[in-house]
C-alpha cells in the first residue's frame, strides 16, 4: 500500500497571530448575514407535505362512499403503543352491502399513544386505513386526542381504490347463485 | 453628622445627583436592553434565522405602518424580556451563602453604572462637556478601576452558589480579569504618553484625549496597542472567545448557574453594560470620540453641531456593540489554558514591547 506523507508544515507567524483566520471568520459570517434567512413563518406559512408523509392514522372510504373497515382487528392486535380500541359491529342483513358482514361499532385511535410508525396501515387487508398528510393534532385535554370513528372518517376522506374486491366479490357471488351452484 | 445630612437632603446636590444617577440607569439600561435585542437579531441573520418578530402589545400594533415595523423587527421584545425576569419566581435555593448570594449581582452591575458617569459624550457650544460627572480629570483611572471591579460580582456569586461550576467560573473569571488588566493598562499608557504633556494638570481626562484625535484618530497612531485594547475589552466584558467565567458548555452556566429571575437579569444587563463601557472607551481613546472622521469637517456650528457630535458617539458605539455581537457568533470559545497563554505570553509583551518602542521614539524625536 502506497503510504503519503503528509507533510506537517509549521503555522506561519501570521496564522500563529490568529487573527486572519478570526477575519477570515468574520467574513463567512457576514456572507451569511448578507443571506436571506431560510425559516418559514410557521403558523402563517405551512410546509408542503410530500407525497408518502406518514401522518394522523385515519380511515378511509372508498369512492362509493362504502366504509373500508371490517373491524377484522388486525391494526388493533398490531399496534405497537396499543393506540387502536375496536368495538367490531355486524352490518344489518338488509343493508344494501351486507355480504362485507362486519364493520366497526366505534373505532377510537388514541394520538396521545400512537407513534405513527405505520404498521397499521401495513398490516390492513383492506387498505382502509392511512397514514395522510395532517401533521398538527393538538387538543388541549386527554378526550380532544382521542379520534372516534366519526372523526377518522372526517379526516381520511375518500381514496382512490384499484380493487373494489366487495364489489368483485358480490358479483361473483351473484353469478354462481344463477347459475345454480 | 445629623447636621451635615440634613444639608446635603436640603441642598440641590441631592436633587442634582440622583437625577444624574437616574439618567445613568435608564441610559445604561436601555442600550443594554437593545443591546439584547442586537445580539437576538444578528445571530439569527448570522445563522439564517429571522429573530424575533412577533413580540408586539395590542395599542402598539394597532398603528398603521409603525406598529408592524416595530412588531418586525423585534422592537418590543426587550420589554418583554425584562418584564419576564421580573415577573418570575425569584428561587433562593438552601445551599447559598444568603448575604453575599443577594449582593452579588447588585455588586456586578453597579461598577457599570458608575464607571458611566465618567463617559464624556459630546461638547456643548459653549465649550462645556455633555457628561454625567463634569469636571473631573481622572476620567480613565476612574473608568478602569471602577468598571474592573465588576469582576467582584462574578467571584461572589460563584462563591456564595456553593457549587462547583460556579465557582470554577468565579475562578477563572478573576484571573482572567488580572491576566488582562495588565495589558489593557500598558496599551492605554503608550496612548498616554502620545496625547499628554508634562505641564498639563488634566492629562489623564477622557475630553483632551478626544481633543487630540480632532485630526487623526488615535488609532492609526498606535494600532498596535489598539489592538491590544480591543482584545482586553473583550476579555474585560467576559463576552465570547473569552466567556471564561460563563462557558455553558463546560461549566453549565458558569457563575450564574445557581441564579434565577431578576438576579439572574441583573448578571445579563451587567455583561452588556461591560461592553458598554469597553465599547465607549475604545471610541474615546482610538475612535474619536464625537468627532465623526479623521478630515471630515463638523457639521454645522453651535447646537446642531453638539447634536451631531453626540449622534456620532452613538453611532460608533452602536456599530461597536455590533461588531462584539458580530464576532461572538463567529469566534469559538478559546480554551482556559489558551487564554491565560494569550494574556500573559503575548498580549503583555506586546504591550511592553510596545510600550518601550514609543518611549525610545519619544526620547529620540525629544
Ligand atoms: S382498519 Fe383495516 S386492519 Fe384495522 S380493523 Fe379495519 S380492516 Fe382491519
Ligand atoms: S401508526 Fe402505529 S402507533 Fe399509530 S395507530 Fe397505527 S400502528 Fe398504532
Amino acid at each position: 500500500m502506497a503510504i503519503k506523507v503528509v507533510e506537517r508544515r509549521p503555522l506561519s507567524l501570521a496564522e500563529r497571530t490568529y487573527l486572519p483566520q478570526i477575519l477570515a471568520g468574520l467574513k463567512v459570517t457576514w456572507d451569511n448575514m448578507m443571506r436571506p434567512a431560510v425559516t418559514l413563518q410557521y403558523p402563517e406559512e405551512r410546509p408542503t407535505i410530500p407525497n408518502g408523509y406518514r401522518g394522523v392514522p385515519t380511515l378511509v372510504r372508498d369512492p362509493n362512499g362504502r366504509e373500508k373497515c371490517v373491524s377484522c382487528q388486525l391494526c388493533e392486535f398490531v399496534c405497537p403503543p396499543k393506540a387502536i380500541r375496536i368495538t367490531p359491529g355486524e352490518i344489518a342483513p338488509t343493508a344494501a352491502n351486507a355480504h362485507v358482514e362486519k364493520a366497526p361499532q366505534e373505532f377510537e385511535i388514541n394520538m396521545l399513544r400512537c407513534i405513527y410508525c405505520g404498521l397499521c396501515q401495513e398490516v390492513c387487508p383492506e387498505e382502509a386505513i392511512w397514514l395522510q398528510s395532517q401533521y398538527s393534532m393538538t387538543g388541549t385535554n386527554r378526550e380532544m386526542m382521542v379520534n372516534n370513528k366519526a372523526k377518522l372518517y372526517e379526516l381520511g376522506g375518500t381514496l382512490p381504490d384499484s380493487h373494489y374486491k366487495w364489489d368483485r366479490k358480490k358479483a361473483e357471488a351473484e353469478r354462481q347463485a344463477e347459475s345454480g351452484h | 453628622m445629623e447636621q451635615l445630612l440634613n444639608d446635603f437632603l436640603l441642598s440641590k446636590a441631592w436633587y442634582f445627583i440622583s437625577a444624574r444617577g437616574l439618567t445613568a440607569i435608564v441610559i445604561l439600561m436601555s442600550i443594554a436592553a437593545y443591546a439584547v435585542l442586537l445580539e437576538r437579531k444578528a445571530s439569527a441573520w448570522i445563522q439564517g434565522r429571522v429573530g424575533p418578530n412577533r413580540t408586539n402589545h395590542p395599542l402598539i400594533a394597532w398603528i398603521p405602518f409603525v406598529g408592524t415595523f416595530l412588531q418586525k423587527g423585534g422592537f418590543i421584545q426587550p420589554a418583554a424580556d425584562g418584564l419576564k425576569f421580573l415577573f418570575k419566581e425569584d428561587p433562593l435555593p438552601g445551599h447559598v451563602r444568603k448575604t453575599t448570594y443577594i449582593l452579588a449581582p447588585i455588586i456586578a452591575l453597579a461598577p457599570a453604572l458608575l464607571a458611566l458617569v465618567m463617559l464624556p459624550f459630546g461638547r456643548l457650544p459653549t465649550g462645556e462637556v455633555i457628561t454625567l460627572c463634569p469636571g473631573a480629570d481622572i476620567g480613565v483611572l476612574f473608568m478602569f478601576a471602577i468598571s474592573s471591579l465588576g469582576v467582584y460580582g462574578i467571584a461572589l456569586a460563584g462563591w456564595s452558589a456553593n457549587s462547583k461550576y460556579p465557582f470554577l467560573g468565579a475562578v477563572r473569571g478573576s484571573a482572567q480579569l488580572i491576566s488582562y488588566e495588565l495589558a489593557m493598562g500598558l496599551s492605554v499608557l503608550t496612548v498616554f504618553l502620545a496625547t499628554a504633556t508634562p505641564d498639563q494638570d488634566n492629562a489623564l481626562s477622557l475630553v483632551s484625549m478626544v481633543d487630540a484625535q480632532k485630526g487623526v484618530w488615535n488609532l492609526f497612531y498606535h494600532p498596535v496597542a489598539a489592538l491590544v485594547f480591543l482584545i482586553c475589552i473583550f476579555a474585560e466584558a467576559n463576552r465570547h472567545p473569552f466567556d471564561m467565567p460563563e462557558s455553558e458548555t463546560d461549566l453549565v452556566g458558569g457563575f450564574h448557574t445557581e441564579y434565577g429571575s431578576f438576579k439572574f437579569g441583573l448578571f445579563f444587563v451587567a455583561e452588556y453594560s461591560h461592553m458598554i463601557i469597553g465599547s465607549s472607551l475604545f471610541i474615546v481613546m482610538f475612535l474619536g470620540g464625537w468627532h465623526f472622521a479623521p478630515g471630515v469637517p463638523t457639521v454645522g456650528d453651535g447646537l446642531i453641531a453638539s447634536l451631531f457630535g453626540v449622534a456620532w458617539f452613538f453611532f460608533k458605539l452602536c456599530a461597536f456593540l455590533f461588531f462584539f455581537v458580530w464576532v461572538r457568533w463567529t469566534v469559538p470559545r478559546f480554551r482556559y489554558d489558551q487564554v491565560m497563554r494569550i494574556g500573559w505570553r503575548v498580549l503583555l509583551p506586546v504591550a511592553v514591547l510596545n510600550l518601550i518602542a514609543y518611549f525610545i521614539w519619544y526620547a529620540v524625536k525629544g
